[in-house]
This record gives structure tokens, C-alpha cells and sequence, in this order.
């Protein structure tokens, strides 16, 4: 990698003033302050400089003056990753999206949209809401996330098991490469020529290029949605009535588990009604056509008592709905009021492993001596095990850690993987080297290098250099077997 | 279990020797979709066999995931998966008997389910690969949310083994509709594009929009409450053996598709207007034309580029000349393309040629 020298970066700002109006350029402790995290804050680290630029053009210009000075470049929507993919360098520039907020297209008849990256998320949604369309995925941050991180990171939510993540709900970007050329990517047909670039792009978290323009796909709003609540006395019947209702050929759009810690956090928090006496509840959301609904909603009920649920509630009516709903999506700045700080973790396994996987974390939970929460996407597999931890107490943050990292270890055991949609950034580059080989790693970097040769875009994020890998592996022998053996040792 | 670990031994000695070589591989599993892509005219050209590499792995309907060997027969695993009541959601079309799950994924086409549920790409979960170095590599998984790492699987999809020989692949898998019946309605082709676009943006349980020969088909597949409510609000009758009908257009058996003029596949944004002359079997609720045409390749692709899409040259009879069957890419594109080639296979052994000339 390119190390930016003192001497770069006194030449690259003055470079960076005469493309850019000053107002665009932050550089002041307190002016650069707010951009040392991302949604992850236990990782801080301010930017050498801050840029937000306006234009296309500009972003072009920011990124050949990077090049050609090699300096590093971190691009940055709303900064609610939370995987540390944002985390600014403190010899890097911190590019900001925050100004690519317009909606440039509405296309009701192609079912699409053309905004610029720095849209938010909900806010599409609600531009295409006079048309009867919405905009699928739905991360619990959508309200503030702009779709620009969504792409970078392959953003999920509560819908995916039906509608699929981002990767499956856009058509196609623009991007600025680092040596500054505006490629498109995609098309506005529903495929393009050549290889996938546009699935190796989503999910690359910045890495490589700067997306500058995303064309998404929209969906008619169905007609009717419906949400069930089902309470369970025991965690593992509500993880086996999950598996039931899929296998009984019912896809529902939404199908969420929380844990009792979790529900107690949650009504606590939203008043949504939950049963705080229960051990896990279940919500179900079922959408369609009226007649498809009902008669779904009557066949859930109906398997979800006889896998043992001891209460049922359905929405009758979409502010019940929502109110239900409110609970859950608002399941992490409610666990945060009820422990001075939490660590989400992010992993996926394959459903049925899911009573294996809580009973692991169950008692890991009593050893680490740290409380736990769970809220899952059960219908996908996806875990989001909230670890409770107080920052002040010293050596709480690193037994944290090693805690999560275990359980993303016991999620690539389980057959799963160490994140569904959080992204690897800077968080779990440790854990990328149990779930890959040095093999795939390094096609990796070559997937990298084929983008950006000098590693500029975001270094040190998403992909582990082998050799961090090979110390690790020092570290962790796994069933008496070295990883990667392969690999000299420092 | 062991003759499937020799099989794949045996496949990546082949590779690893021929990058050893330099000797190009041409690699073919159920030999059903040979007509797809350019010809590979080079001399020096071996044939690697993946069917000899085929089974099912694993498969565990309420997991909606089936994890296969690519040599795999197509129509076992839509046996399998018939039984259990599940289905490829994006209906590969098999194009010959022998058809395997490798060869479907290689070329990534979808049938006329894609506009509504999704594409071969859209659908993969996980592969496992010999690299054009010999390298066995796996990507992805078996569960349907996986952010870690490029998403190399799915990259693969449509590739035509250009950067890899897919060994095994974890495909979702989704329920059968309980209920799917297909309307017929007469109506000129500019009814049926502006009826196309307009069922598009409802919420119907749509599966397929096409429009023949005057006629517009509409499929709906769904719960039985749903498609028989959906029925009486788009019209029209009600279409027998509608099965083989979208078979027949799938597979182009239909005789629209019984034409030695070369066939070309225009996919192109819903909303286009095509307009080249000679008939078109329009699909995916106006995003997909095929068509015969003789004009010249430029031609049809500068008109599909200027409705935001792209033409392939899909089929031509034997004696035709052949040329580069799909559009040629911007200059940045293709430098992106050639940069991944040289990682994946840095001596051009796998399947040279097959997607672009110097690819």
C-alpha cells in the first residue's frame, strides 16, 4: 500500500482547494470531529481532511488528486454502518456523499428510480408513494441511511426473506473509479452484457469505486399486510415454529424472533404490547392480495398455535400494524437504554441450527459474565445477538469482543457466516480469516487490484492481509489444526 | 463420496495441467447450450467434462437451499425439488435433454418468471470453483444473507466458465404456487405494451407477461384465493395446456422460434419501444424481445442501445458467419473485465474466447 507522506498531503490540499469551494472542505478539529465514527463507536479515529463534495465532476477531481498524490480515500454516507466501514484514516481523506441528495428520476412504468447516493432510504419510498410503489429493503436504519451505504454495503432489513437485499433491488449505478473515469454499471433493462459487475460492486464496502448515481427498483405496494405476534414459553419452539411455517410453502415478508431480554428492552422502550412474560415472541407479516392475506393470516394462526404458541395478536388495522412493528425495529436503542452499551453482532446460520446456536450462546453468556439479547431475522437465518457491556469497566469492552467473535466463529461452524448484512469493514476482518482461506482471500486482493491497483479506496477494511491472517492463526488452533499452515509465520 | 472427491481431483488435474501447458479448455456439461456465445475456432482447444461431476449434496426443503455438484442433471433437481413441492424460482431454460445445473448458471438465462421473481443471479447463494490456475475456491454459502467478502459467486453467474469452473452450487429455492393459470386476451402490440406496463406497477400476482402473434399472455401464480381474484380483474380466457405453452416459449420450441434466420435477444427496459422490422415474441412484461433478423449486427445493437439496453446474437443456423455475439463493451468496462480475467485465469485456459473475442 501507498503511505501518504506529510509531503503528499500538504500538496494534495492546496490541489484539493482549487477543485473545491472551501465551504466543501472541513479541517478543523471541531469541523472534523463529527466524521471519527460510523454507527460502530467504539472504533474513533478523525480524518486528516473532510470533503463534501457537489458535483460529479468534483468527485472525479477529488479522486484523481488522491491518485496521483496517493493519499487514501474513505467514502461516507450517513455514517450508520455498523461494521466500522466508514472509519475515517487518520492520514485519509474522509469524502462525504451528504450533498448527492436529490432524486433525479422517477420512472413509474419502468418500476424504477434514479436518485444520487446520498438519498435516504425511507425517503424513496415516500417520493414513490403517490405512484402505489415503494423501494423493498428496509434496514432498521432506514430513516436516516442513504442508499449510496446501502449499495456499499448490500443493506438487508426485515423484508429480504420475500424481497431480497439490495443486490436484488437495483438495476444500476455509476461509479467513479479511482483514477477519476465515471463508469456505468448495469443498465436500465433488467441485465446487461458481460460479467456481474454490479453484484461484485454491491456489498464491496467502498472498496472499489465511489458510486456517484443508483438506479433502484421499485415495487407495487401490496394490497393488503398483516402482522402476527406470537408469544412462545420457550425460545427453541419459536425457532422450530419458524422452520414450520416455511416449510408449509408460506414465503411471509417479514419473519422476526426476539428473545425475553429483548422484549422487555422493547416494550419498555415502544409500548407496542408485547408480553414481556414471554421467553421469545415471533412477528409474521403477511402480504398480498385481500383474499391471499386472509387466508394465509387464518392458516399462520392456525400452525403457529399448534407449534405450541401460548397467545396470538394480529393487526387489525395498518396503525396496529405498525405499532406492532415499532417495537421490534426500535429493538436497538432500546436495549441501549437499558445498558450503558451494547455490541450487535451480525452473524447468519442455516434455521435449523438456531437451537444450537442460543443454547451456545446461553452459555457462553454465563461465562463471559455478560448479558445477552437476541433479535433475529428468523426467517433468513440472520442473528443479531446484542452483547450488554459497560465501557467504563475496565477490560468489559476487549471480554466483549472476544465474546462476539466467538459466537461469529460458532456461526461459520454452524455452516453460516460471520455477517448477513452488516458488513465486514473493520470490525470482523479478524473473522474473515475463519471463515476464508488464504486462497479465496487472495483473490480477494486480486479483485481489489483489478479496481484499484494502489489500495487507496478504503484500505484496510472488508479483506484481511494474509499475514494478519497467519498471526491470527497462532492465536486460534481450531480442533488442534493450525489455520492456514500454508503460511510462513512472523 | 469418494468417486465425487476423485471426480473432482480428476477435473482440477485437468486444469492444473493445462495451466501447466497453456493449453485452452473448452468446458462442457450437458452439451445443450454449445450454440450460446462465439464459436471457439482455435485449434489447440481440449474438451473438459463436468457431468462426470454431478449429485446432489445436500438439500433441506425448509431451508428453501439445494447445494449441488454443477455436472448435475437440470431436470433431477427440479424432480427433487417437484417433490417436495419447491421450484428453481427463475426456470432455466435446459435447451436439450442433458442439461445441467452448471450449464445454467454458466449462462445465467432465466425464464419468463424473472420480471417477478428473479434471475439465475439473483438466486445463487454459493459456489465452489476451479480457478484457470487450478485453485479450488469456494465463495458464499448456503444462507440467504452473506455480506463477507466480494460477492465472487454471483459474479460467476453468466460468466460462461470464463473465470472459473464451477464445481458445486447452493441455489434458494422457493415453494410452488399453489394455484397458476395463464389468460389469453387479442390485442394489437402497442395495447399490450401500455397492458403490460400497467399490470406491472398492480399489486397481481403475477408470473409472466408475453405477448404473440396478436395475443397477450398473462400468467398468475399464487395462493388459489389470489389468482382466482386476480383472473377476473385482468381479463380475458383462460388458456388450456398453458403449461406447454410457456414450456414451448422457454425452451423455443414454439414455432415462432422454427426459423433459420439468426435469432436475437433484445433485453431492453420495460418501458422501450422496439421497433425493427419483422415479428417479436415479447417476454418478461416487455423487457425481453426476441426476434429474426438479418440486418446487421450493428444495426440492432445501436437501436436496443438507444432504448437503454443491449442485443445478443443468440442463435444462427450453421453455415451462418458468426461474429461477436454479445455487445461489446465501453473501453473502462472491458479493461475491468480483462483486469478479472488475468486474476481468475491469468494464461486465458478457461473457455477463451466464449464470451468476447479477446476475453
Amino acid at each position: 500500500m501507498t503511505r501518504a507522506t506529510t509531503d503528499n498531503r500538504k500538496s494534495l490540499r492546496k490541489l484539493l482547494h482549487q477543485v473545491l469551494p472551501a465551504t466543501s472542505i472541513l479541517e478543523t478539529d471541531e469541523q472534523t470531529r463529527p466524521y471519527e465514527c460510523d454507527g460502530l463507536t467504539a472504533y474513533q479515529q478523525k480524518p486528516w481532511i473532510v470533503v463534501l463534495p457537489e458535483t460529479v465532476e468534483q468527485v472525479q477531481n477529488i479522486l484523481i488528486l488522491c491518485h496521483h498524490e496517493g493519499v487514501p480515500v474513505v467514502a461516507r454516507g450517513a455514517g450508520t454502518g455498523l461494521s466500522g466501514g466508514a472509519l475515517p484514516l487518520a492520514n485519509g481523506v474522509l469524502l462525504s456523499l451528504a450533498k448527492f441528495n436529490r432524486i433525479l428520476d422517477i420512472n413509474p412504468a419502468n418500476r424504477s428510480a434514479v436518485v444520487e447516493p446520498g438519498v435516504r432510504n425511507l425517503a424513496i419510498s415516500q417520493a414513490v408513494e403517490e405512484f402505489n410503489l415503494y423501494y423493498a429493503p428496509d434496514p432498521s436504519s432506514q430513516i436516516a441511511c442513504t442508499i449510496g451505504g446501502n449499495v456499499a454495503e448490500n443493506a438487508g432489513g426485515v423484508h429480504c426473506l420475500k424481497y431480497g437485499l439490495t443486490v436484488h433491488n437495483i438495476l444500476q449505478i455509476k461509479v467513479i473509479t479511482i483514477d477519476g473515469e465515471l463508469i456505468t454499471i448495469g443498465a436500465q433493462s433488467l441485465d446487461s452484457p458481460g460479467y456481474d459487475l454490479l453484484a461484485l460492486m454491491t456489498g464491496s464496502e467502498g472498496m472499489l469505486g465511489v458510486i456517484v448515481e443508483v438506479t433502484v427498483k421499485l415495487l407495487p405496494r401490496p394490497e393488503q399486510a398483516q402482522v402476527i405476534l406470537a408469544a412462545f414459553d420457550d425460545v427453541v419452539k419459536a425457532g422450530e415454529a419458524v422452520g414450520a411455517i416455511i416449510a408449509e410453502g408460506i414465503i411471509p415478508a417479514g419473519l422476526e424472533m426476539m428473545d425475553n431480554p429483548a422484549i422487555r428492552a422493547a416494550e419498555d422502550y415502544a409500548q407496542a404490547g408485547y408480553p414481556v412474560d414471554a421467553e421469545a415472541i415471533l412477528l409474521c407479516e403477511l402480504d398480498g392480495t385481500h383474499e391471499e392475506v386472509s387466508e394465509q393470516i387464518k392458516f399462520v394462526e392456525n400452525l403457529l398455535t399448534q407449534k405450541g404458541a401460548t397467545s396470538l395478536r394480529t393487526s387489525k388495522n395498518e396503525e396496529e400494524r405498525l405499532k406492532l412493528w415499532l417495537g421490534r425495529k426500535s429493538a436497538f436503542p432500546a436495549v441501549g437504554r437499558i445498558s450503558p452499551d451494547y455490541y450487535c453482532m451480525d452473524g447468519t446460520i442455516p434455521r435449523h441450527q438456531l437451537p444450537f446456536i442460543l443454547n451456545k450462546i446461553s452459555e457462553m453468556s454465563k461465562e463471559y459474565n455478560l448479558l445477552v439479547a437476541n433479535v433475529f431475522h428468523a426467517g433468513d437465518g440472520n442473528l443479531h445477538p446484542l452483547i450488554l457491556y459497560d465501557a467504563n469497566i475496565e477490560g468489559e469492552l476487549e471480554r466483549t469482543e472476544e465474546f462476539g467473535g466467538k459466537i461469529l466463529e460458532l456461526c461459520v461452524k454452524a455452516g453460516g457466516t460471520i455477517t448477513g448484512e452488516h458488513g465486514v469493514g473493520k470490525e470482523k476482518i479478524d473473522q474473515m480469516c475463519v471463515q476464508f482461506k488464504s486462497l479465496e482471500l487472495q483473490i480477494f486482493h486480486d479483485i481489489k487490484h483489478s479496481f484499484d491497483p494502489k489500495e487507496l479506496l478504503n484500505p484496510g477494511k472488508a479483506v484481511p492481509s494474509l499475514h494478519r491472517c497467519a498471526e491470527l492463526g497462532g492465536m486460534h488452533v481450531h480442533d488442534g489444526l493450525l489455520s492456514h499452515p500454508e503460511l510462513e509465520r512472523f | 463420496m469418494i468417486e465425487s472427491k476423485n471426480r473432482t481431483q480428476e477435473l482440477q488435474d485437468r486444469v492444473r495441467a493445462a495451466y501447466n501447458d497453456k493449453t485452452m479448455l473448452k468446458i462442457v456439461g450437458g452439451n445443450s447450450k454449445q450454440f450460446y456465445g462465439n464459436d471457439s475456432a482455435k485449434n489447440n482447444v481440449e474438451v473438459i467434462e463436468t457431468r462426470i461431476h454431478q449429485g446432489i449434496i445436500s438439500y433441506e426443503p425448509s431451508e428453501l437451499v439445494i447445494t449441488a455438484r454443477a455436472g448435475t442433471p437440470l431436470k433431477e433437481i427440479e424432480a427433487i425439488l417437484a417433490e417436495n413441492n419447491q421450484m428453481l424460482p427463475f426456470e432455466p431454460p435446459h435447451f436439450g435433454e442433458h442439461a445441467t445445473l452448471g450449464g445454467a448458471i454458466a449462462t445465467g438465462l432465466s425464464g419468463s418468471r424473472r420480471p417477478f421473481t428473479g434471475s439465475a443471479r439473483d438466486f445463487v447463494l454459493g459456489t465452489k470453483i476451479i480457478s484457470g490456475k487450478g485453485d479450488i475456491m469456494s465463495f458464499g454459502g448456503q444462507v440467504m444473507k452473506n455480506v463477507a467478502g466480494y460477492d465472487v459467486s454471483r459474479l460467476m453467474v453468466g460468466a460462461l466458465g470464463t473465470l472459473g469452473l464451477l464445481l458445486e452450487i447452493s441455489i434458494k429455492v422457493l415453494p410452488r404456487p399453489n394455484s397458476e393459470v395463464t389468460q389469453v386476451i387479442a390485442m394489437s402490440q402497442q395495447e399490450a405494451l401500455k397492458t403490460m406496463q400497467q399490470h406491472n406497477q398492480t399489486p397481481l400476482p403475477l408470473s409472466a407477461l408475453a405477448y404473440e402473434n396478436e395475443k397477450l399472455y398473462i400468467r398468475l401464480s399464487g395462493a388459489t384465493s389470489a389468482v382466482n381474484s386476480s383472473q377476473q380483474k385482468v381479463g380475458g380466457e383462460t388458456l388450456v395446456h398453458a403449461d406447454k405453452f410457456w414450456q414451448q416459449l422457454n425452451e423455443q420450441t414454439h414455432s415462432f422460434f422454427d426459423n433459420k434466420t439468426p435469432l436475437w435477444r433484445l433485453s431492453v427496459p420495460y418501458t422501450a419501444n422496439v421497433d425493427l422490422d419483422g415479428n417479436s415474441f415479447i417476454d418478461w412484461a416487455g423487457a425481453l424481445y426476441w426476434m429474426h433478423s438479418d440486418k446487421p449486427a450493428e444495426e440492432i445493437r445501436q437501436h436496443a442501445r438507444e432504448q437503454g439496453g443491449h442485443a445478443t446474437l443468440f442463435k444462427v443456423s450453421n453455415n451462418q458467419l458468426t461474429q461477436e455475439r454479445f455487445t461489446p463493451l465501453e473501453a473502462k468496462i472491458k479493461q475491468l473485465h480483462v483486469n478479472l480475467k488475468m486474476r481468475f485465469d491469468p494464461y486465458g485456459i478457461l473457455n477463451y474466447g466464449r464470451l468476447y473475442s479477446d476475453l
